[in-house]
């Protein structure tokens, strides 16, 4: 297992409207959108780059750091 | 950062504008409109999921192209309202409620009750006159449901790039009434798995 990134996506899931964009948009594909309900991005995959975050339509996407 | 792999469905962005230049040419091809009204559904009723909005809209990636790749986007941040379940419910019913009426006068036009309207409206208020695109001959129903659907098609195509200048460029897609109702959809049909 590689090491985890220091920052990385949080999605609100009752703000997202499960659109795609952010998996669309993100370079690792970290992003999957669960049953069209919501995105949920793989921990593993998500470098906390924000590329999801800057084109989310509904704002739905914070990056954080990792607890 | 690894580049992301082009698939044939990453150019359906381009069936948008021939949907609309069709519309220009013959009401007829309007019903083609359907397809974006069908699938959508066929893959959250059928397989619960969105995959039509994550993959093969081109409305979604037409906004995109337009909006992130030529660069159109003000990206502003879009009021809370809109994004709110009030407005997006409520504009689904709205839009919805728009096509059902289609249906009812596609349907007085059948029964002879009204003559058809050669006339795309925009905006549900103005009026656009479209007759070249429409020779007597077509069964009168028939053409005026495709006028009525390519009407709402060009109305939501406009509020969608709208919403794109302003905000965010797939912003239409927050509210968009098939977006809406498929998600509900997958909503009603999700099971959380544990993990
Ligand atoms: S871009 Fe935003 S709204 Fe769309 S699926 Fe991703 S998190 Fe949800
Ligand atoms: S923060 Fe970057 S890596 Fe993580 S899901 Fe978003 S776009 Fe992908
Ligand atoms: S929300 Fe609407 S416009 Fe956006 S991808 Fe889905 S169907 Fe297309």
């Amino acid at each position: 297992m590689g090491k985890l990134s220091p920052r990385h996506a949080v999605v609100d899931s009752n703000m997202c409207v499960a659109c795609g964009t952010c998996a669309d948009v993100c370079p690792t594909g970290a992003m999957e959108i669960v049953s069209g309900v919501f995105a949920k991005p793989t921990e593993e995959k998500c470098v906390g780059c924000g590329i999801c975050a800057k084109e989310c339509p509904a704002s739905a996407i914070r990056v954080e750091v990792r607890s | 950062m690894k580049k992301q792999q082009r698939h044939w469905y990453h150019y359906l962005w381009i069936w948008s504008i021939i949907y609309f230049s069709l519309g220009f040419v013959n009401i007829l091809f309007a019903w083609l409109g359907l397809i974006s009204f069908c699938l959508p559904l066929i893959f959250a009723i059928g397989g619960g999921n969105k995959l039509f909005c994550n993959r093969y809209c081109d409305r979604g990636q037409f906004l995109r192209v337009m909006g992130s790749q030529v660069g159109l986007s003000l990206r502003r941040e879009m009021p809370e309202w809109m994004k709110g379940k009030a407005f997006r419910y409520g504009f689904m019913v709205f839009f919805f409620a728009m096509f059902f009426n289609i249906i009812y006068v596609s349907w007085l036009v059948a029964s002879d009750i009204q003559g058809v309207q050669e006339a795309v409206t925009v905006l549900w208020t103005f009026q656009l006159p479209w007759n070249w695109t429409y020779s007597a001959g077509i069964t009168p129903w028939v053409a005026q449901f495709a006028f009525g659907l390519y009407s709402l098609m060009l109305t939501s195509e406009i509020i969608a790039i709208v919403a794109m200048l302003i905000y965010k460029p797939r912003s239409w897609c927050v509210f968009c009434p098939m977006g809406t109702l498929t998600q509900t959809i997958c909503k009603a049909k999700y099971v959380p798995t544990a993990k």
